[in-house]
């Protein structure tokens, strides 16, 4: 019943852990070649897996866990999941429903600790109604604003039969969120945009969970106003990096250009992101001058943190489709003198080059390491995920990315150990792409354990952890707002990489040379398995630009200079 | 532009201690909420208030429509006028939430509260007392010697007035029922 509504959902693969509440689904599993199962090595390995698969596909990861335990265990993937709004199905498995409440063997109350970390939660107690559950479930997770969703099966329900209901007849009339935009509201976006002298676009995560269709839509709107453009962590890859009006990420590690942008603008265009506090900074001090319009499927985004002049609710392509078709009947009209000196503007910021930095010596700055990653394989068809720290934002600064769902990040939960599980979820929906995750050395150790997963399931998936021996973002906060007291923000007892690697029976690669740093890049490229590269790197280099919390835009740090000259003299940050 | 000012081993700038961004007057609303009576869905709305921090000073909740499935809670709660509309965006989004209705802003509105009693005493208090539960129009639902229960139904206010006016009198124990409220008119 299980497999066959996940089968009658187009699901090819599951990944999971069995245990004693799930045999029954694992026996059906057994018995069938549709649905591949992926036997992950821990369950959050299972749902970060779950979650690159979905945000590499655009469809809903599943992910099938045993009851207690293993649905604990869950918990951190489906917070991630929430907060990111990646649509993903955790079917867990439950004691018999006539012992729940009985503390039995395994018992969790999985739907209460999972409440508030789902978009909704199912406890299937009858098996008449099971599969129309499953239908439910995917309907809810990937309409609207996508999400997490939970189902919690009881093992008397599992091997119980019914009949079974298919997709078509399942009832979901009871969650239709709003597609279509205020048109009266789109209208006022219009005659905003046609005088606006200093536009922006601020885009998110929203535009690459509307779909590839909303991509395109962006594409032609930004290209037909020249209106720059800047995003949020989630949103790389809307908008080509290699694009004209492309300013980069924003927000606290973000591009000066960008941020300088969104302080300075007149209307502020905000597509599918929340305005989360990682970008607003000093709320109070943010933006102070723009007229804002909010595009978001979610009601609940708008007006929770900024207030809104032109809020619009509705599905980002869709949206985006009529503002194209009403500026375009109403003559496309634009304050052109305007934009283009607001260009020349952003120009003279994009030449204070705020990625800058020097690779000099021996060592390996982790920036130069991205900057050949990037060379090397930015023709490639390639997806990158991440760890959490600065390696994370350095990905983000020096790699580009020319399509949407190329970039899979932990961004609104930040959690470690989620980008080597969900490298995995991505090869697996791409067996013949380039898949790397890019990695500090303290996240990777939080699931290494997957590298089992890799090997077993010959998942040729790169980690190339830039290796600095420290919590590098902890590190960074410390010397920046804690007086350089570095409580426990040390790598200490670190493996071997490369020896760990062969013990599970992968390939390892160490370099610590910039001089041999392409070749090594080469060596790990081409070889046709799962490689851990263990990239030692200056132990002790700051992440800037960084707007520091509690500060707006205009105060970003610039780079080491301005940190000291800040710290020491209290003197000015930027010119 | 402006200097920027960290001082070393300043803990003034940590992430966890960003302003909250708006603050209004507090307002009081009353929200009609329909949701389908299933399992655990007054633990979601619940748990959103909890979870992010908001205010519940009332809250009744039964079932209004068996073959439908349908319950309606209401819940009275206070916020700033920014706090109210987040509170009805986010139960919004609890996908068995059908309907989210601010009676307080959505036109005039009956709120109407149960309060049960007990009041124990003799001689003057208890005769005053009975006069006052007269005068409320509360009804006196058990008797002994030594006490009353009244029920009184009404406005909260009536309900608050009602309480200030037994305590002096002997008044030992209070069960309220808390709003039910619906909007005046034919819609
Ligand atoms: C599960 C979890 N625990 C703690 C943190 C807090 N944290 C954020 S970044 C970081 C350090 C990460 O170190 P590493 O993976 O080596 O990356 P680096 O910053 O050195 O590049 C920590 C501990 C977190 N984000 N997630
Ligand atoms: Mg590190």
């Amino acid at each position: 019943m299980v497999v066959q509504a996940l089968k009658d959902q187009g699901v090819d693969t599951v990944f999971g852990y069995p245990g004693g509440a799930v045999l029954p689904i694992y026996d059906e599993i057994f018995q069938q070649n549709d649905i591949r199962h992926i036997l992950v090595r821990h369950e959050q390995g299972a749902v970060h897996a779950a979650e690159g698969y979905a945000r590499s596909t655009g469809k809903v990861g599943v992910a099938l866990v045993t009851s207690g335990p293993g649905a604990t265990n869950a918990v951190t993937g489906l917070t991630d999941a929430l907060l990111d709004s990646i649509p993903i199905i955790v079917l867990s498995g439950q004691v018999p429903t006539f012992m729940i409440g009985s503390d039995a063997f395994q018992e969790a109350d999985t739907v209460g600790i999972t409440r508030p970390c789902t978009k909704h939660n199912w406890l299937a107690k009858d098996t008449a109604t099971l599969s129309e559950t499953i239908h439910q479930a995917f309907h809810v997770a990937r309409s609207g604003r996508p999400g997490p969703v939970l189902v919690d099966i009881p093992k008397d329900v599992q091997f119980a039969s019914a009949t079974y209901t298919a997709p078509q007849a399942t009832n979901t009339s009871n969650y239709q969120p709003q597609i279509r935009g205020d048109i009266e509201m789109i209208n006022e976006l219009v005659e905003a945009l046609e005088t606006a002298e200093r536009p922006v676009f601020y885009t998110g995560g929203g535009v690459i969970n509307s779909g590839p269709k909303a991509s395109e839509l962006l594409r032609e709107l930004v290209e037909a106003t020249g209106i720059p453009i800047t995003s949020t962590l989630m949103g790389l890859g809307a908008y080509p990096a290699s694009g004209k009006h492309w300013l980069g990420m924003l927000g606290m590690h973000g591009l000066y250009e960008a941020n300088m942008a969104m302080h300075g603008c007149d209307l502020m265009i905000n597509v599918g992101a929340r305005f989360d506090d990682r970008i607003t900074g000093l709320i109070d001090a943010f933006s102070p001058k723009s007229k804002k319009a909010h595009i978001d499927i979610d009601p609940s985004s708008i007006n929770k943190v900024i207030k809104t002049d032109i809020p619009i609710v509705g599905d980002v392509a869709s949206v985006l489709d009529d503002i194209l078709k009403v500026w375009k009947a109403r003559g496309r009209n634009l304050n052109r003198d305007g934009i283009t000196k607001w260009q020349k503007q952003i120009d003279e910021w994009r030449k204070v080059d705020c990625l800058h930095f020097k690779q000099e010596g021996k060592v390996i700055k982790p920036q130069y390491a991205l900057q050949r990653l990037e060379a090397l394989t930015k023709d490639k068809d390639r997806y990158i995920t991440t760890e959490v720290g600065q390696h994370q934002m350095w990905a983000a600064q020096f790699l580009g990315f020319e399509d949407p769902n190329r970039w899979m990040t932990s961004g609104g939960l930040g959690t470690m150990g989620y980008g080597f599980p969900a490298s995995i979820g991505v090869q697996m929906a791409h067996p013949e792409s380039l898949v790397i995750n890019v990695a500090g050395e303290a996240s990777w150790l939080m699931n290494m354990q997957e590298m089992g997963t890799a090997v077993q399931f010959r998942l040729p998936v790169k980690q190339f952890i830039l290796n600095n021996e420290r919590l590098g973002m902890v590190r960074q906060w410390q010397e920046l707002l804690h007086g350089e007291r570095y409580s426990h923000s040390w790598s200490e007892a670190l493996p071997d990489f490369v020896k760990l690697a062969e013990a599970f029976g992968a390939k390892g690669i160490y370099c610590d040379n910039p001089d041999d740093l392409d070749d090594a890049i080469l060596e790990m490229i081409n070889h046709d398995g799962p490689v851990i590269f263990d990239c030692l790197v200056e132990k002790h280099e700051n992440c800037f630009p960084m707007i520091p919390s509690g500060k707006p835009h205009n105060e970003m740090l610039l780079g080491e200079a301005s940190t000291q000259g800040a710290i020491e003299a209290g003197g000015a940050v930027l010119v | 532009m402006a200097a920027l000012k960290i001082k070393k081993g300043s803990t003034k700038h940590s992430a966890y201690n960003l302003r909250p961004n708006f603050s209004d007057v507090q307002e009081t609303h009353t929200l009609a909420v329909v949701v389908d009576n299933e399992p655990g869905v007054l633990a979601r709305v619940i748990g959103l208030f909890s979870g992010r921090g908001y205010n519940i000073e009332s809250l009744t909740v039964a079932e209004i429509d068996h073959t439908g499935h349908q319950s309606r809670i209401t819940v009275v709660t206070k916020g700033t006028p920014q706090v109210i509309e987040q509170i009805k965006t986010q139960l919004g989004r609890i996908v068995p939430v059908h309907q989210v209705n601010d009676l307080t802003v959505e036109g005039p509105s009956v709120e109407r509260e149960l309060g049960l009693f007990k009041v124990s005493g003799a001689g003057d208090k208890r005769v005053e007392a009975l006069r006052l539960a007269d005068i409320f129009r509360a009804n006196v639902v058990d008797s002994t010697l030594e006490s009353f229960v009244f029920e009184i139904t009404g406005a909260p206010e009536k309900i608050d007035a009602f309480a200030d006016l037994m305590r002096p009198l002997g008044l030992i124990e209070v069960a309220r029922t808390g709003v039910a409220a619906l909007s005046r008119g034919s819609a």
